[in-house]
């Protein structure tokens, strides 16, 4: 078979080809191993080799509706496919080789996977949402039954004989009735085209003829092969976007602004000209970027470029510590009409006991373990761009309309890197990169410092959630009210030519501002008279500011549910109930809207986590311990995009430090069909432990002029010392119907972390009967909180 | 610039740089090394650590001239095609997620056990405090070390 080895082939033979000599290629090209027509997928596959003459493009749009696109099959009967998404360490490519292997009916080993390279793959957007197995995998799956359909087909011409009367497994057909008749995979169509076109409006929709199997008829899908892109991660050998060097390649180092907002004046070239090394310095607009051959002296010229700047009249943003002020008592800049259900006005003035309380979430942002980079290689007057950027062909059309190149000059090569989890600085690497090398004519690797990554990348919007409850006099929730504020004004979208970082420095203003948008809570709950409300609230400064908001990982998910999930536990202290059976009783109404079917997955999810926790029932809080360690346990829950996930949280409090440590995480997770369980319970573990850090440990802090958190010390993270002595993530399938003939599979990875904030505060609240409403809980806050309640 | 002479995963090599380089960029851009990452420049994350004298370093933060004993990269653990116990126990417990700090946290686990091949669980939260990791794979890291503590095979 053909290892995924350290990086896929294609990739290996376009930077060998880099360094050969054009006559090289021109040979390659006009000896007929170059295979190029437009609007075929002209370099998949077998043809991938030629990539090596490929620098000559252009790059046009790969054609979904052809199965060429998607699935290669070579002459030693392995498959190759071809996916339009990119992995950001969940799993996912080990997941689509297992359902599309399953389809094709070839050994999950005899099969490897390409993934998110706009020239070579067919766009499916890269990754984004956790959606990959819930939307992006059925286009796989058809497409590669499709192929094994044509497969069938090609055999039973072969042999005379109907396909109903051949069999196929391992990608061997064989007659039926005369086992030695048989043929491979690669003996039908090896290293050849099959020329099939699909159908479907959108690629998503991408069809052939063929139906994909029945889930008791899947075979691969279930078990749990090891991810193929780890060993070479551990073994050094994997090239990942950072190792890509170019021959006359250069190094640039951005220069941001000294605070947020500031003009610049001048810059005195004169003060790194004769550094070694220096090749240019690079300005537009507020946009200043030092190039060097080497990297060390770009670092170094970066810090002495002596430029002024002015800074701006008024302040761009409170400091963080009166934020939370500041955004209750400014004006909206938009709200949305109240989702209201029932009579919440009426119900509240009747109810028995009223509850409120207001929740604060500051800005946390990406901070990659890897700032921000990208290589540009503008050879051959089009656009290479080397980029872990999570949506390669986002930034393929980005960077084509912020050049103004033809989309088709611009291709982007996806190679693994930190973590992608939302709109990441990485999309700003990759515009400042290509543009560089365009100034330059050189292949320019543009990299973001620490302080860069830490204080510019993009940012989950800061919330206030006020929230009010009224109990009946039995207990029972009658009304609840949600009120969510979120500061952010101006959201960044992915890869855009008009709002990337750069982009904004050079003096873009894009019109109209994107809105932005808060979250309302995501459960089942069926709560009679509900009054649900969000606004959008606006910093200051608005543009060419480091609070710029984009999507972090699951979208205000965290934020909304820290607060709703948090609040759920205070009614349920109010109403003297056990916390687990006040969700359950809250999810045994019904309403018409889900058929009771939502809720009956989320009542299995949170019995599971229960059962398997060893859950006893009993209120909160537990009578106060009275040693230095205070121990408690809390619940949360989530209804995610179909994906149902019940958290429940051990604690330790230490009283006299205010450390918290959550000993314990329990995961109740059902995301319909599970494609590998043991790669999905790892990507649950990470899920939750990322919440953990978002919980305990981050904020990005700032003064009235600037980010203030940019580093590891300024800006703490979760370590090793935090992690949970035990994790339990148990796979539920919650239908009701155990006769159901196919099971959809749904999305996991970020849905994990988005209730976990809450069911850690749930837990303190166990352990010291105090309700900490503002995350993180850093240990002086917890000191703090506990003191003042005489804890 | 001058010529700096290093020791490498077993082979010598001189490069023309200023003294004061740090050690990763000579590593990665002189040497095509891919293990040692940049990861924050200042010592505080551990992407970019290497073995020098049985010692845990983050080679973003020691001028390459201050070398003087031979450097252990990532890829240099493997001993004729057979993976060191711990990468083969970071692929058997399925560590890594993104896996770009996972160079730090192999590296950083291979000193820890070379100096205490029997540590505590605090011993080894302890040990890896300092390597960060932003999918917050700790647990599985945690329990790939474990993997090879008990088996006594560091």
């Amino acid at each position: 078979m053909r290892p995924f080895s350290t990086v896929p082939a294609f990739i290996e033979a376009l930077l060998d080809a880099r360094t050969e000599q054009p006559s090289r290629r021109h040979f390659l090209k006009t000896s007929g191993m170059l295979v190029v027509s437009a609007g075929v997928a002209s370099v998949a596959g077998p043809f991938a080799s030629d990539a090596a003459a490929q620098a000559a493009g252009p790059y046009p749009d790969i054609n979904f509706r052809q199965l060429d696109s998607w699935i290669v099959i070579h002459q030693d009967n392995t498959a190759t496919f071809y996916v339009g998404k990119t992995d950001c360490g969940q799993g996912t490519g080990t997941a689509f080789r297992q359902m599309m292997a399953d389809e094709l009916d070839i050994a999950y080993a005899s099969t490897t996977c390409i993934m998110g390279n706009t020239d070579i793959t067919v766009d499916q957007g890269g990754s984004g949402a956790s959606d990959a197995i819930q939307v992006d995998a059925w286009p796989m799956r058809r497409v590669a039954a499709e192929a094994r359909r044509v497969l069938l087909e090609m055999a039973s011409t072969r042999f005379g004989v109907p396909t109903a009367q051949l069999t196929v497994a391992n990608a061997i057909v064989t007659v039926t009735a005369d086992p030695t008749k048989r043929v491979t995979y690669g003996d039908l169509i090896g290293g050849r085209r099959f020329n099939v076109a699909l159908t479907g409006n959108n690629i998503n929709a991408t069809t052939g003829v063929a139906k994909v199997k029945a889930v008791q008829d899947l075979k691969i899908v279930g078990q749990s092969p090891q991810r193929y892109d780890i060993p070479a991660k551990v073994d050094g050998t994997l090239k990942w976007a950072v190792d890509v060097r170019l021959p006359g390649m250069v190094h640039a180092r951005n220069v941001k602004p000294p605070v947020a907002g500031a003009q610049l004046v001048s810059i005195d070239e004169s003060s790194v000209r004769s550094l070694p090394g220096f090749v240019r310095v690079v300005s537009k607009g507020n946009y200043v970027a030092v190039i060097c051959e080497r990297e060390e002296q770009a670092i170094t010229a970066a810090r002495q470029l002596k430029a002024t700047w002015r800074k701006p009249a008024t302040a761009p943003f409170p400091a963080s510590e009166d934020l939370f002020t500041y955004m209750r008592a400014t004006t909206p800049t938009s709200s949305q009409d109240p989702e209201v259900i029932g009579d919440p006005g009426t119900a509240m003035a009747g109810a028995a006991k009223v509850v409120e309380a207001s929740y604060e979430i500051p800005f946390q942002g990406h901070t990659a373990i890897g700032p921000a980079h990208a290589l540009a290689d503008p050879s051959n007057g089009q656009m290479t761009i080397y980029s872990n950027d999570m949506k390669s062909y986002g930034l393929r059309d980005g960077v084509a309309e912020f050049l103004g190149m033809p989309r088709d000059k611009v291709r982007v090569v996806w190679m693994e890197g930190p973590q992608g989890y939302g709109r990441t600085a990485a999309d700003d690497a990759g515009f400042e990169a290509a543009y560089l090398a365009r100034e330059l004519g050189r292949p320019v690797r543009m990299q973001w410092m620490r302080s860069e990554e830490t204080a510019w990348d993009s940012k989950g919007p800061a919330f206030t959630v006020s929230m009010r409850g009224g109990l009946d006099a039995q207990g029972n929730l009658v009304a609840l009210e949600y009120d969510a504020r979120a500061a952010d004004y101006c959201h960044l979208g992915y890869n855009e030519a008009e709002t990337v970082l750069i982009s904004q420095l050079m003096g873009t203003r894009r019109n109209p501002v994107a809105p932005g948008s808060s979250a309302t809570p995501s459960n089942m709950y069926a709560i009679p008279h509900t009054r649900t409300s969000t606004h959008v609230v606006s910093l200051p400064l608005v543009w060419e500011t480091p609070l710029r908001t984009g999507n972090l990982r699951d979208p205000n998910g965290p934020q909304s549910t820290f607060a709703a999930e948090s609040f759920i536990d205070e009614m349920a202290v109010a109403a003297g109930a056990d916390a687990v059976q006040f969700r359950l009783k809250l999810l045994t109404g019904t309403t018409e809207d889900d058929g009771g079917f939502k809720r009956v997955r989320s009542i299995a999810a949170i019995k599971a986590a229960a059962a398997t926790f060893g859950w006893d029932t009993r209120p909160s809080p537990k009578p106060l311990g009275r040693g230095p360690i205070l121990t408690g346990r809390g619940i949360a829950y989530a209804f995610r995009g179909q994906t149902v996930v019940a958290v429940i949280a051990e604690v330790e409090v230490n009283r006299t430090t205010g450390r918290v440590w959550v000993k314990r995480l329990t995961c109740g997770h059902d995301c319909g069909l599970v494609i590998n369980p043991e790669g999905l319970k790892h990507t649950v573990e990470g899920g939750m432990q990322y919440a953990l850090s978002r919980t305990l440990k981050e904020e990005v802090t700032f003064d009235t002029e600037k980010v203030t958190s940019v580093d590891w010390v300024t800006h703490p993270t979760l370590t090793h010392m935090d992690a949970p002595e035990r994790i339990d993530v148990v796979i539920v399938n919650g239908d009701p119907n155990p006769n159901r003939p196919d099971l959809p599979h749904y999305g996991a990875g970020e849905a994990s972390g988005k209730p976990t904030l809450a069911a850690v505060a749930n837990a303190i609240f166990d352990a010291t009967g105090v309700r900490l409403r503002r995350v993180p809980f850093r240990d002086a806050r917890v000191l703090a909180a506990l003191r003042a309640a005489g804890v | 610039m001058s010529n700096v002479t290093l020791k490498v995963n077993g082979l010598a090599h001189t490069v023309d740089v200023d003294p004061a380089t740090p050690l990763l960029y000579v590593l990665r851009n002189d040497l095509g090394l891919q293990g040692p990452r940049f990861g924050c420049g200042l010592g505080q994350c551990g992407a970019c650590t290497v073995i020098i004298n049985g010692t845990a370093v983050r080679s973003c933060v020691t001028p390459v001239s201050t070398v003087r004993s031979e450097i252990t990269t990532l890829e240099g653990l493997a001993q004729n095609g057979t993976l060191h116990p711990l990468q083969q126990a970071w692929i058997d417990e399925q560590a890594p997620q993104c896996g770009f700090c996972q160079n730090g946290q192999i590296m950083t686990a291979k000193a820890l056990l070379d100096k205490n091949p029997n540590p505590t669980d605090a011993q080894i939260r302890d040990g890896m405090s300092r390597t960060l990791c932003r999918c917050m794979t700790f647990y599985r890291v945690q329990a790939a070390i474990k993997r090879v503590v008990n088996k006594g095979v560091a």
